[in-house]
């Protein structure tokens, strides 16, 4: 059995050797087959660098990326539609209406030029084909929803009226607009300070929660990533090296990469100390080396480890890690913790 | 650890740097346009320079019998004018004049727009304010008006000409090299430079100038096209180059007569001001962006 | 208590910011900010965006000039009792933007050795230096050092940028959100870099950033700062262990937790910060804060003492302060 099937039936996104390319002498690698599903109402963060594939990932999703200069090649299912299939008007109902997406610049979302209520309402009569009035009284709706304070007033802002973490949760009402089934969330936290960031992570799961939505959370920032998430995936060169449930990850990495990630966000490092720094930098995605990218920064390299393809540890129950020696790394953690 | 920092950095490592020009170069030549637009203005520029040995005949010599004689006359292959002079030879002379008028006011006006607009924009505040100002002031007038308002205060003549156009592209250079000054000044190198405890002179002349000249330069020579139409009209008008020299804002004004008779033949300056006009344009387009570093 | 290398006292720097007359506005950027930095230490400096951390690194290595303050170095008044371009070669800069502050016309080599030779080195030494200094950072000079800018990551400028800022054998370091900007991996890097650099050379730094885990991990004490204003100051284990200012427990309690088992379940603040133009009257956190009472709109708060080198500018903190 392939460890990247959820333990539902049904999943809401799944994605089969999911590659992307970009035109360029040599191409760019951005995306290399990529493979996971996600139930409905589960939260997967993906948790990666810049240049890891994250946002191309979940732009994929939406096919957001530019056609001519794009390669994709894989399966991707969203709620039983072949996305990559899709054109026209069943794309723009695909957009918006199954699946919407939030950034982290909300300036990407908002036009400067019509009000917050305008836009989320003409959102709602092209997809859902409500009146005007129905479209304002939904719009007034999902800002009291996303917590805004004296709503009503809200409405007839223009997006450069309000403050940055107002912005951000205008853009979620606009995204939660035609209640989709899943939401793609682009390092919506990244850009806020760190006391506006924690209300709008609260504020995601909240709603998630409520709404019942599928959220794909990407981020490069593994704090953010533990809070909203129930599974988390490690991006590193355009591949997933690891998946699992938050705590399995976060407690018990298997993938050097993934424990070079915890080290390097201070993840039980005494003050003052030196910290375990994975050396070096990602490769280019124009010239990803054979087999595992990491191993050219990996302390554990081996000769197997420029076998392609790599063998995956499977740890059961959506539980894996591309890596030579997943297996043993996690023993050894065990043998240390233990002694 | 297995392998160090700058190992890894070692073997990702490309070869040495090829220099801020060099790469400038390259990726000029990649831009077919610029080339092509280069090679023209290189031609024009070589046909001035050698007129003397190029052009068949001599461009003050006319014939009255020859008057307006059509493209394609025996002798005269791209015609004669309305003094019976040799069409091919006097836009091969014209091309002196024309540059001349087009390239020398443009490159004093980059010599003093680009001092008073470089010590604007670094020194800021209020000498900024006034130099600004002042320059407004004539920049408010339009350039033909302006050109032709000095010119004929100061009557017709190459020099005057030529004076009158420098002043004429002062203010627009120094503009333009305020705003980048102003710009660049803003950025941390700048700052850290500051923090160095160098002199201001020292910080403008080591990391200001660099980084500016090469774009207020490619703004300068798309200013030589309008300075080439700028003089033909002077000339035109009788300001400027007056008879019997051969430049092609003249040679279009002496023509004019003949436009209902020979339209073709009339219309030859013109199209080697298009023609100049274009590749300087499109030349400076493509310096600019060869000169683009991207992060 | 010996001299304190660097200290700045009341520093205090408005920006204009539009309107005319008696309708002037002003971005009260720093507001009378005092603070000592004893040789061989580390201060974090936190706080959000608004909070003036950036123009007090600018004042503190004198590229703004106060309003009014001054800033201190070893004792003496920087500009009037020391020269300002002694003061350059002691106290340097790292700022966020690695690609902005590098010359992009310069190879690294030269950015590097630029400084010694404004202070009168000569060419082929500063050169020699730079060399040395680029090798000591972790980059091969004879691979990097005829680069330009855009030719090299944002780790390997953010490690120029530290050579260019050591080749004037500096005491003081100000680090302004200098890896804030670098991935997480590279991150890491470059602080193992800083702290093996201040163990070799002595150096002091002022760390300022806006990840409260980073500083954790680097400083020594730690100063809050929140429009513009000082609200707490302490050594690192007190200030993150006890916070005595409701801002700072704010701050802390917004970290993401790191733990699944433990997730945040409230949001300690609402709203954003506010605008530092026309700050509130009293204490400047009062409009936010959950344990506001009567003095807090009236009157701005003092530093109260609540430990041996730990100040907080919270009126809750006046009556522990005759208990400490």
């Amino acid at each position: 059995m392939t460890p990247f099937r959820s333990p539902n039936d049904t999943p809401l996104v799944r994605v089969r050797d999911l590659s992307v390319r970009f035109a360029g002498t040599p191409p760019v690698h951005a995306v290399n087959s990529v493979s996971f599903d996600l139930a409905p109402g589960e939260v997967l963060g993906i948790l990666g660098e810049s240049g890891s594939g994250k946002s191309v990932t979940l732009k994929t999703l939406l096919r957001l990326l530019p056609e001519r200069k794009t390669r994709i090649t894989g399966q991707v299912e969203v709620d039983g539609q072949d996305v990559l299939a899709l054109q026209g008007r069943a794309l723009a109902d695909h957009r918006g209406g199954v699946a919407s997406m939030i950034f982290q610049d909300p300036s990407l979302a908002l036009d400067p030029v019509y009000t917050i209520g305008q836009q989320i309402a003409e959102t709602v009569i092209r997809h859902d084909g409500l009146s005007k009035s129905d479209a304002m009284a939904r719009a007034l709706e999902m800002l009291e929803i996303v917590r805004i304070p004296s709503a009503k007033r809200r409405l007839a802002n223009y997006p450069h009226e309000m403050s940055g973490g107002m912005r951000q949760r205008a853009m979620i009402a606009l995204a939660l607009a035609c209640r989709p089934k899943l939401l793609l969330a682009d390092e919506p936290t990244t850009a806020l300070d760190a006391t506006v960031q924690i209300q709008i992570l609260l504020l995601l799961r909240d709603l998630q929660k409520e709404l019942g939505m599928g959220v794909i959370f990407v981020t490069h920032d593994i704090g953010v990533a533990v809070e909203v998430s129930d599974r988390l995936a490690v991006m590193y060169a355009g591949s997933f090296v690891e998946t699992g449930s938050v705590k399995d990850v976060i407690r018990d990495a298997r993938h050097p990469y993934s424990k070079g990630l915890l080290a390097a966000n201070l993840v039980g490092a005494a003050p003052g100390t030196r910290l375990d720094a994975v050396p070096g930098a990602p490769p280019p995605l124009n010239a990803l080396p054979e087999g595992c990218s990491f191993a050219p920064r990996c302390a554990h390299a081996e000769t197997a480890c420029s076998m392609s393809p790599l063998p995956i540890w499977n740890g059961g129950n959506g539980r894996w890690a591309r890596c030579v020696q997943a297996s043993c790394l996690g023993a050894l953690a065990d043998a240390e913790s233990t002694s | 650890m297995a392998v160090t920092a700058d190992a890894v950095a070692r073997l990702a490592a490309i070869e040495k740097s090829q220099g801020y020009w060099r790469s400038v170069w390259t990726r000029f030549l990649r831009d077919k346009v610029a080339v092509c637009a280069g090679c023209v203005a290189a031609g024009l520029v070589l046909m001035a320079i050698f007129a003397p040995w190029i052009a068949p005949a001599d461009p003050l010599d006319g014939s009255m019998i020859k008057r307006l004689s059509p493209i394609g006359t025996e002798g005269y292959p791209l015609g004669a004018d309305e003094l019976g002079r040799d069409m091919l030879s006097r836009l091969i002379y014209g091309a002196r004049l024309s540059l001349f008028m087009g390239v020398v006011p443009v490159l004093i006006a980059f010599a003093i727009g680009a001092a008073i607009g470089i010590a604007a924009g670094y020194l800021g505040g209020w000498v900024n304010t006034i130099t600004m100002r002042v320059l407004d002031v004539l920049y408010a007038f339009p350039s033909v008006l302006l050109a032709i308002a000095i010119s004929g205060a100061l009557g017709a003549g190459i020099l005057n000409g030529l004076l009158s156009l420098t002043v004429v592209f002062i203010p627009p250079i120094a503009r333009v090299a305020e705003s980048v000054t102003t710009s660049v000044r803003k950025l941390e190198y700048i700052e850290a430079a500051q923090a160095s405890g160098a002199s201001s002179l020292r910080i403008v002349r080591d990391h200001v100038l660099g980084n500016v000249l090469g774009p207020i330069f490619v703004y300068a020579t798309s200013l030589i096209s309008v300075s080439m139409i700028l003089a033909a009209g002077l000339s035109f008008l009788g300001l400027g180059v007056s008879p019997p020299n051969a430049e092609w804002g003249l040679m279009l004004n002496t023509l004019r007569n003949a436009i209902y008779v020979q339209p073709w033949l009339a219309a030859l300056p013109g199209v080697m001001i298009f023609l100049t006009s274009i590749s300087f344009n499109m030349l400076s387009d493509g310096l600019r962006s060869a000169m683009d570093v991207k992060q | 208590m010996s001299t304190p290398i660097l200290s700045a006292h009341n520093l205090v720097k408005h920006f204009k910011a539009g309107g005319f007359g008696a309708a002037r506005k002003f971005v009260r950027a720093v507001n009378d900010v005092s603070f000592e930095l004893a040789s061989g230490e580390t201060l974090g400096v936190v706080g959000e965006s608004g909070c003036g951390k950036s123009t007090m690194a600018r004042l503190l290595v004198q590229l703004l000039t106060p309003d009014s303050g001054e800033v201190h170095y070893q004792g003496k008044v920087v500009g009037r009792e020391l020269p300002l371009k002694a003061f350059r070669s002691k106290v340097q800069m790292v700022f966020q933007d690695s690609f902005a502050s590098l010359n992009p016309r310069m190879t690294m080599i030269d950015a590097v050795a630029f400084g010694p030779t404004v202070h009168g080195m000569s060419r082929s030494d500063a050169t020699r230096k730079a060399q040395d200094l680029l090798d000591r950072v972790g980059l091969d000079p004879s691979r990097f050092g005829g680069r330009y800018a855009h030719e090299l990551s944002g780790g390997q400028r953010q490690r120029v940028n530290i050579a260019r800022a050591l080749a004037f054998d500096p005491q003081v370091i100000v680090l302004d959100e200098a890896v804030s900007a670098l991935d997480k991996s590279v991150e890491a890097q470059v602080l193992n870099l800083l702290m093996d650099l201040r163990r070799e050379r002595g150096l002091t730094y002022v760390f300022i950033s806006h990840d409260l885990n980073v500083v954790r991990h680097i400083s020594d004490r730690v100063m809050v700062m929140y429009l513009g204003e000082v609200a707490e100051i302490g050594p690192v284990e007190s200030l993150y262990s006890a916070p005595c200012h409701p801002y700072t427990q704010a701050l802390l309690a917004a970290m993401p937790s790191l733990d699944p088992d433990r997730r945040t379940m409230e949001a300690p603040l609402a709203g954003d910060p506010p605008n530092p133009i026309d700050p509130p009257q009293g204490c400047r956190f009062h409009t936010r804060c959950s344990r506001v009472f009567a003095p807090c709109s009236a009157q701005a708060p003092a530093q109260h003492k609540v430990g041996k080198t730990h100040f907080a500018a919270c009126h809750l903190n006046s009556a522990k302060e005759h208990v400490a």
